[in-house]
């Protein structure tokens, strides 16, 4: 029962994502006027430098986060 | 440079991480000569680490860098010459991990690497310094143009916070960051030796 519910909110997941893309494909796909007026291309392309920082943060965050699991394993390490 | 319009505050990151990146490997190979010359275990750990961290802040460049090109130039990725050298660079210092990753032999491990590190260091200087420089390229500085940074492409305010509050920010972070992986693997060469 848990494996199945597992499944399904990963089907879930996956799906929405996926839908996310398509929309943003066709929205820069579309045709050529649509495409230079999309959000990351308004307002002075400010939110090309926020997308830039999201990636910078989640990348730090990913690198410490190896860090954790590193210093999990020492702890397991160090009780036995 | 009208394309680019406030995205030249990516400036602040996407160019501050590749500074933190070169710092990263220069630390790195200067604790790899020095631990061929002494032979001091702690001195593989530092030159790793520092490796590993100029990989993570190489990668983090060229994605912002991809992220920033596709809404100025047009397209996540044109085959532009500092590109290509960036991802030749950080090929190379992959290569440096899978063969430190080959071997289990921990001394020879250690030499091998630092030898292969040097090597890696060599190879930034043509890849990332010498090439792009020289031929056409979207990026600033290209065509033996002067340095990348002229008074025509930003005033001087944004210089000096670039000098004084980016560029030192960044590494100062990624060596701090640096240091725990650094503590961390000092503890665990102490496990294993009592173990």
């Amino acid at each position: 029962m848990n494996m199945r519910k597992k499944y399904i909110s990963t089907c879930i997941a996956i799906l929405a994502v996926l839908s996310g893309f398509t929309s943003w494909a066709q929205d820069s796909t579309g045709n050529n006027t649509a495409s230079m007026t999309d959000t990351l291309r308004s307002n002075g392309k400010i939110y090309v430098v926020i997308a830039v920082l999201v990636t910078i943060l989640f990348g730090l965050l990913l690198y410490i986060v190896q860090l954790d699991r590193k210093i999990t394993n020492l702890e397991k390490n160090i009780k036995k | 440079m009208p394309i680019l319009y406030e995205t030249i505050r990516n400036l602040y990151f996407h160019v501050g991480m590749w500074f933190g990146m070169m710092i990263f490997f220069i630390i790195s190979v200067v604790y790899a000569v020095r631990y061929l010359r002494t032979n001091n275990q702690l001195f593989d750990i530092y030159s790793v680490q520092y490796a590993k961290s100029g990989i993570v802040f190489g990668l983090l460049g060229l994605v912002t860098g991809s992220i920033w090109a596709r809404y100025t130039w047009g397209a996540f990725w044109s085959n532009d010459p500092k590109q290509l050298g960036a991802a030749i660079a950080l090929l190379i210092y992959f290569a440096y991990f899978v063969l430190r990753n080959s071997m289990t032999n921990n001394d020879k491990k250690g030499r091998v690497s630092a030898v292969y590190n040097i090597f890696a260091f060599a190879m930034l200087f043509p890849t990332i310094w010498v090439i792009p420089r020289l031929v056409d390229s979207l990026h600033p500085g290209g065509m033996g143009n002067p340095a990348s940074f002229s008074e025509k492409d930003i005033d001087s305010r944004m210089r000096m916070v670039f000098w004084l509050g980016a560029v030192p920010g960044w590494t100062l972070l990624g060596v701090w960051i640096t240091s725990l992986f650094i503590r961390l693997q000092i503890l665990e060469e102490k496990n294993f030796e009592h173990a």
